[in-house]
């Protein structure tokens, strides 16, 4: 393996329903800085069936090269055997130094399945990304043991160099004006089969899924009942935010497994985190503690939710809550 | 229908200390148990077994101490286990422990099924489960949080993913990584127990797995820590106790001015 072969900065863009989906735009926010340092091309490719010249351009638009559209009624939506088999593809035909992908259930599922065929190394869930100038090595950045450490990972003697980002640990790259670039759209050159058959989608109750959220509201058993879960609810919808939960309160049954924060449940990093009756035990800590604004409200001055948080109210939750809401409102309407 | 459950020791999160002045996870004195991600896998098993009939067999990579977390299964319930050990392996990253892994799997044989956990909780990657697939070059239905249907020919099963659930069906072989939800893992029986004191669980080590040696362990890693710290601690908690209206109203005007300075209102 010569390490020269290897050239750019590739990112793997996620549709659905033929819509570019927002992760894409972080990554390229990632690639953009990469590109940066390395003086390379930043690539994007993307699998689909039916995506619009209009959502293709929009990667151009915020900061992409080139955009490879590998298209084929097989890659409608997210089946392993025939994504991986066309990523390989763009492997062998391109050489890619880089590939960054989310740490989606996608981004997950497809990359640690796609490293091991082209026997790269793969970091999950990096938070930061930076190259080493004289190597050209990624030194990959990414929380470790719960959040307890951080570990920085490289992939000294193979390429490419694959990671998966955080979602949400940056913020999309902006559209910017007359930018060139070239959509490049390709059919599958492999028969592409997938034993797995998708049958359905059941869509989210709730608009915003915890990790795709830019705020989180999260109550823990402080909330007492599920009778008072409206009332939190109701917050949370006012200024915009998803509804998180404790394990104790999903195992109550007041909420709903996908809501549920932390090592068993899911990790993470909104711009916003605010905990409501929550303790913060470790194994809840290791889902939000990467979290850019943390605000804890518990009515024990000693929980260990204040040891993460910005902003720690030792009070009642059901005290604190309408004088918050209220609060807020009218900030709104200072503003 | 026979199945095979990958599971992996970890240390006790809660028992995880530091060392504050290297930043580094002090190991030693540190219970194990088997990854909590990993009971969820092994009860589905368990289940499926109940129904269909056949055979679970639960298998680790690890230090020669790992035999316990396979004891531990078989007091579950596992009918089988093995435990890939030697010193080779140390230093596996998610594609060397794939590898080996997959290659201990190729030597049990046999199988329909193999069902890991979401992610362990201590290299917290997810990455191996799907490792183990592309490895063995069979399909992989990730975050599986429900088991809809299964029969001998082919099984149907809900993915948890961003926007909802996926429902998809897959015949065998097929490889399964599982949320929490998917199922209550039950307690060991004392049947079990004593069923794990007396079985005998083969270890195979490199020579038994037949694995290229520059593959193996670290040497076979692509990749490297280059290096661990402890992330900064920027935080420092603004208290505020709220517990009369005139607190109440100035800690609640405190976070909107927080908010409002951190751009977020
Ligand atoms: C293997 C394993 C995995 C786990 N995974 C997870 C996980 O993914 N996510 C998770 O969250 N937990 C997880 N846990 C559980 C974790 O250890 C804690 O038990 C759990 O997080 C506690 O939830 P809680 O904070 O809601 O409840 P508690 O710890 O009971 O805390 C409730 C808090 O509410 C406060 N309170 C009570 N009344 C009020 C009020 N009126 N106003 C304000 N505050 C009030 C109390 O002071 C207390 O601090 C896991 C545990 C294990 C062993
Ligand atoms: N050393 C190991 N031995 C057996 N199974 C493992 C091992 N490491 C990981 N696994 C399996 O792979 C899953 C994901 O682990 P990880 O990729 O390390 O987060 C775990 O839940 C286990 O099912």
């Amino acid at each position: 393996m010569n390490k020269n072969d290897y050239k750019d900065i590739w990112i793997v863009a996620e549709q659905w329903e033929g819509e570019i989906q927002e992760i894409s735009f972080e990554l390229l926010t990632r690639g953009i800085a990469l590109r940066e340092q390395r003086s390379c091309a930043l690539n994007v490719m993307v699998f689909g069936d039916d995506i619009s010249e209009r959502e293709l351009r929009g990667l151009l638009a915020r900061g992409a090269d080139k955009v490879l559209f590998v298209k084929d009624p097989a890659l409608k939506y997210f089946l392993v055997e025939p994504y991986a088999a066309a990523m390989l593809d763009i492997v062998e035909k391109y050489s890619p130094e880089t590939i960054l992908a989310g740490a989606t259930s996608t981004g997950r599922t497809l990359m640690p399945y796609v490293a091991v065929k082209a026997h790269a190394g793969l970091t999950a869930d990096c938070t930061s990304l930076e190259y080493d100038s004289e190597t050209g090595d990624l030194l990959q950045t990414r929380p470790a043991i719960g959040g307890n450490i951080m570990a920085t990972i490289k992939t000294p003697g193979h390429r490419p160099q694959m990671a998966t980002v955080r979602p949400k640990s940056t913020s999309p790259a902006p559209i910017l004006k007359k930018r060139g670039g070239e959509i490049v759209v390709e059919t599958t050159t492999f028969t592409p089969i997938s034993k797995i058959k998708k049958m359905k989608h059941i869509p989210n109750e709730d608009e915003i899924s915890i990790q795709d959220a830019e705020k989180v509201v999260v109550v823990g058993r402080g909330l007492k009942k599920a009778e008072n879960l409206p009332v939190v609810r109701a917050f949370a919808d006012e200024i915009g935010a998803a509804l998180g939960a404790s394990r104790d309160v999903v195992d109550r049954g007041w909420l709903s497994y996908p809501h549920q924060v932390g090592l068993s449940g899911k990790t993470i990093t909104p711009k916003l985190y605010i905990g409501l009756g929550v303790s913060g035990a470790i194994q809840h800590l290791a889902g939000m503690r990467t979290t850019e604004n943390i605000i804890a409200v518990n009515i024990d001055p000693d929980a260990q939710i204040f040891k993460v948080a910005d902003i720690g109210i030792v009070g009642d939750m059901f005290e604190v809550l309408p004088e918050l809401a209220e609060t807020l409102r009218k900030h709104e309407v200072k503003q | 229908m026979r199945i095979i459950v990958p599971i992996k020791q970890v240390p006790e999160t809660k028992s995880v200390r530091m060392d504050e002045s290297t930043g580094t996870v002090i190991r030693e004195g540190v219970e194990s148990i088997i990854n909590p991600l990993d009971l969820y896998a092994i009860e589905l098993a368990l289940q499926i077994k109940e129904k269909l009939g056949g055979e679970v067999v639960a298998l680790t990579m690890g230090p020669p101490k790992a035999l316990e977390a396979l004891k531990e299964a078989v007091a579950m319930g596992v009918d089988e286990a093995r435990l890939v050990s030697d010193r080779v392996f140390g230093g596996s990253d998610t594609w060397a422990t794939s590898d080996a892994l997959s290659e201990a799997i190729r030597k049990i044989g046999n199988f329909d099924l193999i069902i890991c956990g979401e992610r362990a909780t201590d290299g917290d990657t997810g990455q191996v489960g799907p490792g183990i697939a592309a490895f063995l070059d069979i399909p992989v239905l990730s975050y599986v949080n429900k088991l809809a249907e299964i029969n001998d020919d082919e099984c149907v099963v809900h993915r948890l993913i961003e926007r909802g659930e996926d429902v998809s069906s897959c015949g065998y072989p097929l490889l399964l990584t599982v949320v929490k939800e998917v199922s209550d893992p039950r307690l060991p029986t004392l049947r079990g127990k004593k069923k794990a004191k007396n079985l005998d669980i083969p270890v195979w080590g490199e020579k038994d797995l037949g694995l290229d040696a520059s593959l193996l362990g670290l040497k076979g890693s692509p990749t490297r820590v280059a290096k661990i710290f402890r992330p900064k601690v920027t935080r420092e908690c603004e208290m505020t106790v709220a517990n009369d209206h005139t607190s109440i109203e100035a800690a609640c005007a405190n976070v909107a001015e927080f908010l409002t300075r951190r751009n977020l209102i």
